[in-house]
C-alpha cells in the first residue's frame, strides 16, 4: 500500500519525502484547497520545486484543488488546475463536478483523483466519477467500516485511498455547513472550518470558555487543557444529556487496522495533517513507513510504535468499526 | 414564483405523515411536493406502503409529485433502493446523492440540496446530463444564486426559503448516541422528536438540532423578506421544508407574498405568529453566518444576532 502524506509547506514536503512517503499532497496558497490557512501552502513556483524534489526521490506529488469553485469566479480554480499540471503534478485531487469536467477535457493526460470532499461513499458514486471523468482513484469519506470498504474495492476497478491517521471529520466530508452556520466561512466555499478569525477564549469564573462566532463550544476547568473549538468536537446540551454530543476530541489512528485494510484491497493510506509541524510529519510518516515495512515482511506492528504515533492524545478507529455509528 | 414543499426530514408517525400530506393536497397553495426518505433508510419501511396513495392524492389535487432520494448512500440495500428509484420512478426523481446519476441514463431529473452545485460550470454540466431543476445548497449566498439563475435559463432554480437548514449528515446516529445506543439498535428514538432535538450550547444558546444522522440549524431559515429579490434574480421556486408548525398556513403566507397580495413585512409577521417561539435566520442568503437574521436591506446593519423576527 502507498503512503500518502500531507505537505503543508515546502519544508514539510521535503521532510515527508525524506521520511519515506510514496506521495505527498499539497495545495495552492488560496481558497482553491480545503486547508486555506495563513502560513500554509504553495505558490506555483514552490510547487514546481517541490515536484522536482519529490521526483528525485521517486515520490509523487498530488495537488488538492478540493473546494467548490465560487459562482462567477470559476477562473481561479481553472488556473489552479492549469498551474498544477504545468508544475508537473502527478495527480489532481478534485471534488467539484464542473472542475472535473474542465480537468478531464483540458488535461486528459493528468491523473484525476476524487477528493474525500466529493462524498463518493458507494460503488455507484465512484463509478460515476470513473465513467464521466476517467477518475483513477477515490479517497473514501470517513463514514465506512472496513468490511464496507472491502465490498467497494471488490465492486469497482477504481483505486481506493483511505485516511489512517490525524484529524477526523465526523460528518460526511464536503457536505457540512456547520462552520458557515456559525461563522459564514465553510470548508466547501472558503477552504476553512471553524476558522481562527472567529475563535475566542475567555476566562469566566475560573473556567476557560472557547467560542466560535460567539457560540460557546466548550468550557474547561482547572487542569483541563483548552482544546481548539472545532465545532463538531464541542460540548453541548441535548435533552437531558450534556457533553460531546457529536464526537469526543479524539484523532483517528487506524494503525492497528493496516492488515485489515490491506486485505480489504486498499491501494493507499492517507495521513491527515497539512497544518501540522514538520517534526510531527517526520515522526508520523517514519512510523507508518516502519509499520508498512513490518506488514510487508509478515511481522506484527511493534506496540511501542503505536504509542509513539499517538502522542498521548485520545484516539479512535472512527467509522472503520461499525459500532462507531 | 413556484412553491415546492420539501420532503419531511423527521421521523413522523406514518399516520401523521400521511394525514399531513392529505391536508397539503387539499389546502396548500403549492406547485410541487417532494416525498421520500432523505435522512435514514431505516425509517422507510414504516411509510413506504403509503407513498403510492399519497402520491395519487397529491396528483389529483394538481400538485406535481417529486420523489426524493436518500442523501447519504453507504449500505448495499440503500444503493439498490436508490438505483431502483432512479430507474423505475413514475414521477420526477430528486437526486440527493451523486450515485443516483448512474442509473438515470440521461432521463430528466431534479437535483436536491444535498448535491453540491456551487457554480455555473457544475450547473451546466448537470443540466447537460439531464437535470431540469436544481434545489441549491442552503449555504449559498445571494451573489452565487444570482449568477446561477442567470447562467442556465433552461434549468429551474429552487432556493431554500423556509425551515431548518440541513447542515451536515453522518454515518453516526446522534439520536442513538444520546440514548447510549448505536444506529444498528437505535429503537427509532428519533421518533420522539418530530421537529428535531434541540442541541444548545453549555451557556444555553440555541444552536443546532439533531435529527438522527442529520444535524440541522436551530433557527428556521426564512427568506420571506427576500422574495422580491429572488423573483428579480429569476429564481423559479421557493423550497419550503416542513416543520411541525401549520405548513398550510406557512405556504399560504408565501403564496400571498409571492403574488403581491401582502407585503414581505406582513408575511414575516404572519410567519412569526405561526411559528411562535422559533427564531428565524437568513444569514446564508445574506452572505453572513447562517444563524444570523438581517431584516430588510439598505444600510447593511446586521440584525439582532441570532434571535428576533
Amino acid at each position: 500500500m502507498e503512503l500518502i502524506c500531507p505537505a503543508g509547506t515546502p519544508a514539510s514536503l521535503r521532510a515527508a519525502v525524506d521520511a519515506g512517503a510514496d506521495a505527498v499532497y499539497c495545495g495552492f496558497r488560496n481558497e482553491t484547497n480545503a486547508r486555506n490557512f495563513p502560513g500554509l501552502n504553495f505558490s506555483p513556483e514552490e510547487l514546481a520545486e517541490g515536484v522536482a524534489y519529490a521526483h528525485r526521490s521517486g515520490a509523487k506529488v498530488l495537488v488538492a484543488i478540493n473546494t467548490f469553485p465560487r459562482a462567477g469566479a470559476v477562473d481561479l480554480w481553472h488556473r489552479a488546475v492549469d498551474d498544477a499540471v504545468a508544475a508537473g503534478a502527478d495527480a489532481l485531487i478534485l471534488c467539484d463536478v464542473g472542475l472535473m469536467g474542465y480537468a478531464a477535457e483540458n488535461h486528459p493526460g493528468t491523473r484525476l483523483h476524487v477528493s474525500v470532499q466529493a462524498a463518493a461513499a458507494n460503488p455507484d458514486a465512484i463509478d460515476f466519477y470513473v465513467q464521466r471523468f476517467n477518475a483513477k482513484r477515490v479517497v473514501l469519506p470517513r463514514v465506512l467500516s472496513v468490511p464496507e470498504i472491502a465490498a467497494i474495492t471488490r465492486a469497482t476497478a477504481c483505486e481506493v485511498e483511505v485516511f489512517v491517521f490525524g484529524g477526523l471529520c465526523v460528518m460526511a466530508e464536503g457536505r457540512c455547513s456547520l462552520s458557515s452556520y456559525a461563522t459564514g466561512l465553510s470548508p466547501n466555499m472558503n477552504g476553512v472550518c471553524s476558522p481562527a478569525s472567529h475563535v475566542t477564549y475567555e476566562e469566566e469564573g475560573g473556567a476557560i470558555v472557547s467560542r466560535l462566532g460567539g457560540m460557546t463550544i466548550n468550557r474547561f476547568g482547572k487542569g483541563e487543557a483548552a482544546a481548539y473549538p472545532t465545532l463538531c468536537k464541542g460540548r453541548f446540551k441535548a435533552g437531558l444529556s450534556s457533553g460531546y454530543i457529536f464526537e469526543d476530541p479524539v484523532s483517528l489512528d487506524a494503525a492497528t487496522l493496516l492488515p485489515g485494510l490491506r486485505d480489504a484491497g486498499v491501494t493507499a493510506l492517507k495521513i491527515e495533517g497539512r497544518q501540522r509541524s514538520r517534526a510531527y510529519i517526520e515522526n508520523v510518516v517514519r512510523s507508518f513507513r516502519e509499520a508498512l515495512t513490518a506488514l510487508d515482511r509478515g511481522r506484527s506492528i511493534p506496540a511501542g510504535m503505536l504509542q509513539q504515533m499517538s502522542e498521548g492524545q485520545s484516539n479512535t478507529l472512527g467509522a472503520y468499526r461499525k459500532t462507531w455509528r | 414564483m413556484r412553491l415546492t414543499l420539501g420532503p419531511v426530514l423527521y421521523n413522523w408517525e406514518p399516520s401523521v405523515w400521511r394525514d399531513y400530506h392529505y391536508r397539503i393536497a387539499d389546502e396548500a397553495p403549492v406547485d410541487a411536493v417532494c416525498i421520500g426518505e432523505v435522512v435514514c433508510s431505516k425509517r422507510l419501511p414504516f411509510f413506504q406502503d403509503m407513498i403510492p396513495e399519497v402520491a395519487e392524492r397529491l396528483a389529483r389535487a394538481g400538485k406535481e409529485v417529486v420523489l426524493s432520494s436518500l442523501a447519504l448512500v453507504t449500505l448495499e440495500r440503500e444503493r439498490k433502493q436508490t438505483a431502483s428509484l432512479a430507474r423505475e420512478a413514475d414521477h420526477l426523481v430528486e437526486v440527493n446523492d451523486i450515485s443516483a446519476l448512474v442509473h438515470l441514463a440521461g432521463r430528466p431529473h431534479a437535483i436536491g440540496p444535498y448535491v453540491n452545485v456551487y457554480n455555473e460550470a457544475t450547473l451546466k454540466w448537470l443540466a447537460g446530463n439531464g437535470a431540469c431543476r436544481v434545489c441549491l445548497p442552503p449555504e449559498l449566498p445571494a451573489a452565487s444564486i444570482r449568477v446561477l439563475a442567470e447562467s442556465c435559463p433552461g434549468v429551474d432554480i429552487e432556493v431554500w426559503s423556509f425551515g431548518r437548514a440541513p447542515l451536515a449528515i453522518s454515518a453516526r446516529c446522534y439520536h442513538a448516541r444520546l440514548h447510549k445506543l448505536s444506529k444498528d439498535n437505535c429503537q427509532f428514538v428519533c421518533g420522539k422528536d418530530p421537529d428535531g432535538l434541540a442541541t444548545d450550547t453549555l451557556d444555553g444558546q440555541k444552536f443546532l438540532t439533531v435529527n438522527g444522522v442529520q444535524t440541522l440549524s436551530s433557527t428556521y431559515v426564512n427568506l420571506i423578506g427576500s422574495i422580491p429579490d429572488l423573483q428579480a434574480m429569476g429564481v423559479s421556486s421557493c423550497r419550503i421544508s416542513p416543520q411541525t408548525c401549520d405548513m398550510v398556513a406557512v405556504t399560504k403566507v408565501f403564496r400571498d407574498v409571492a403574488d403581491g397580495v401582502i407585503r414581505p413585512e406582513q408575511g414575516r409577521e404572519a410567519l412569526a405568529s405561526i411559528c411562535d417561539g422559533v427564531s428565524f435566520s437568513n444569514g446564508f442568503f445574506k452572505g453572513q453566518a447562517g444563524m444570523l437574521f438581517q431584516p430588510g436591506i439598505a444600510n447593511g446593519a446586521s440584525g439582532a444576532g441570532m434571535t428576533g423576527v
